[in-house]
């Protein structure tokens, strides 16, 4: 590595941290994750100077990814932005599965130290590459959300694990003569990834996903020893630690371990009990009688999920909300952190719509004024509102962190069907008193209230 | 092992650096962090031009792959942030 290389790749480091830095404050965000780019440019073009060789291929591949990148980044919906992360990652870590394979084929004799950064890389990018895959196909539904749950699946992943370093082991110590252990091993941890993923439910996606992320950069800092360049180390380093913060921040919010979302199953059983407990039946409302309260409310707030995604309900339901301003009520937004199927999913969608961000607010903010609400609009969100979390500890949810709209006056909820949420678990908000159902594809629902408004003021 | 004293520190300055992030960040944030990820493109270059024609493929390939992992990750995330910041322009 030249001594100009080097100092380009400092350089470029540092603006990744600056960046970073300035992504994590909403008012820098955006120079700040271009300032991030500017440093891959800078990190990628040091690296072009000097490697000289196959310079053709090199930059016929690049404008090939690029293109495809640019492509899926313009003309991708932000409804469906969770989806595109868990692919974007998916192929990230595969490609530092492939470096990390390129530059065994390259030389077969590898340092012990190095060829730990080698099974390392394989390991987690393998892993991170088919689990996005999986996760990529439960966010889209193209199979189902629900766990998948077969026998002796624990023991069969642990072997696998065990067969991994057993592999591992041997590779490390005889790289020269194990070719066919790296083979075995990538083969492993694709497998690994897929089934590592199978169990776990869609609606825990959002700390999948995150971690995954985590994985994508650590294993892009594994690729940075086998090649010994720093720059790969500290940016891989840096989204790793992001990561795993992100991880961190999403299981606090669902009140539950790393090991519980990733070992348990959750959601496969529907929770024993919740049927026996029937409060009552559910009470549909028109959208005529809806707006008659809503005419009259003062204080409402709107509760959105992951129906409001799959609906495209963002923009009906910012109408809704000016006309109910212009009407003299009171509306606030109340996020539940993981509402949607991947963090901060609603307040994009939001932003989307054009929702001032001084309307959006927290459940640990809403919860205590609950009371004085007249109305709060529960849009395709489910687990995130469901009392039992609050009130039953034999309940699959019970502990976690959720929005009160039990509490308000009355509580409208936007549903396709009495069909249990993501987590396959019984919500009894849906037959309580003050609870009023509104059927049918939730911006449809929307659009019809915002008629209601429109026609009472011509 | 001078590169593990680097990746310790980086690590550990990430912990620093995302401390606290409003929950409206949270996804632009892990797109724009997906992207950085991208990185490995480098190591990419590095194969694809060292390699002999097989190292050559698997290069190409993790170089294909990796920038589309980096140009889709910041073109969506400056698309995500483009939204927010708008809002504000407005008021």
């Amino acid at each position: 590595m030249s001594d100009l290389a080097t100092l380009a790749y400092i350089i470029s480091a540092i603006i990744f941290v600056i960046g970073l830095r300035m992504l994590t404050n909403a008012s820098t965000a955006r120079r700040g994750n271009q300032l991030s780019a500017v440093a891959m440019l800078i990190a990628v073009l040091a690296t072009l100077v000097q490697s000289g060789m196959k310079l053709e291929w090199i930059l016929g591949g690049i404008i090939v990814g690029a293109a495809i990148g640019a492509y899926a980044a313009i003309r991708v919906k932000m409804t469906e932005m969770p989806e595109l992360v868990a692919l974007l990652n998916g192929t990230g870590s595969l490609a530092s599965l492939l470096v990390a394979w390129a530059e065994y084929h390259a030389s077969l004799v590898v340092a012990p130290f190095t060829g730990i950064a080698v099974i390392i890389a394989v390991t987690i990018g393998g892993m991170a590459s088919t689990a996005s895959v999986v996760a990529f196909l439960k966010l889209s539904e193209r199979i189902s959300g629900r766990p998948i749950l077969y026998p002796n699946q624990q023991l069969i992943n642990a072997s696998i694990l065990v067969a991994v370093l057993l592999l591992a082991a041997v590779f490390v110590i005889f790289p020269a003569s194990s070719y066919w252990a790296l083979i075995l091993i990538i083969l492993l941890v694709l497998v690994l990834g897929v089934l590592a993923v199978l169990p776990i439910g869609g609606a825990d996606m959002p700390i999948v996903v995150s971690l995954i992320n985590s994985s994508t950069g650590l294993a892009a800092a594994a690729a940075g020893f086998i090649i010994s360049n720093p720059v790969l180390i500290v940016a891989g380093a840096l989204v790793g630690a992001s990561g795993l913060i992100l991880t961190q921040i999403m299981c606090k919010s669902m009140n539950r371990s790393l090991g519980n979302v990733l070992f348990s199953g959750f959601g496969a059983e529907v929770a024993a009990g919740g049927a026996a407990k029937d409060a009552g039946e559910p009470q549909p409302i028109t959208s005529a009688d809806a707006y008659y309260l809503l005419e009259a409310a003062r204080n409402v707030v709107v509760v959105p999920g992951y129906g409001m995604a799959v609906a495209q309900a963002q923009h009906a339901v910012k109408e809704l909300a000016d006309l109910l301003e212009e009407n003299g009520t009171e509306v606030r937004f109340a996020i539940h952190p993981v509402a949607g199927r991947m963090p901060g999913h609603m307040n994009v969608l939001l932003a989307e719509a054009n929702v001032a961000y001084e309307q959006l607010v927290e459940p640990g903010d809403v919860n205590p004024t609950m009371e004085s609400v007249d109305v709060a609009i529960v849009i395709g969100a489910n687990d995130v509102v469901n009392p039992d979390a609050r009130e039953d500890s034999s309940s699959p949810l019970y502990g976690m962190p959720i929005i009160n709209t039990d509490h308000a006056r009355t509580v409208f909820v936007l549903k396709r069907s009495m069909k249990p949420g993501f987590a396959g678990v019984e919500n009894p908000l849906f037959v309580k008193p003050n609870t009023r159902m509104l059927f049918g594809d939730a911006k449809a629902t929307i659009l019809a209230l915002v008629g209601e408004f429109k026609d009472a003021a011509s | 092992m001078l590169l593990l004293f680097v990746f310790v520190l980086a690590a550990f300055l990430g912990f620093e650096l995302i401390n606290k992030i409003p929950s409206q960040l949270h996804t632009p944030l892990m797109s724009g962090t997906n992207a950085i990820s991208g990185i490995t493109v480098v190591g990419a270059i590095a194969a694809a031009a060292a390699g002999g024609t097989f190292g050559t493929v698997l290069g190409v390939l993790a170089v294909v792959l990796a920038t589309i992992n980096v140009v889709g990750g910041y073109l969506v995330t400056d698309r995500m942030l483009e939204m927010f910041g708008s809002k504000k322009e407005r008021k």
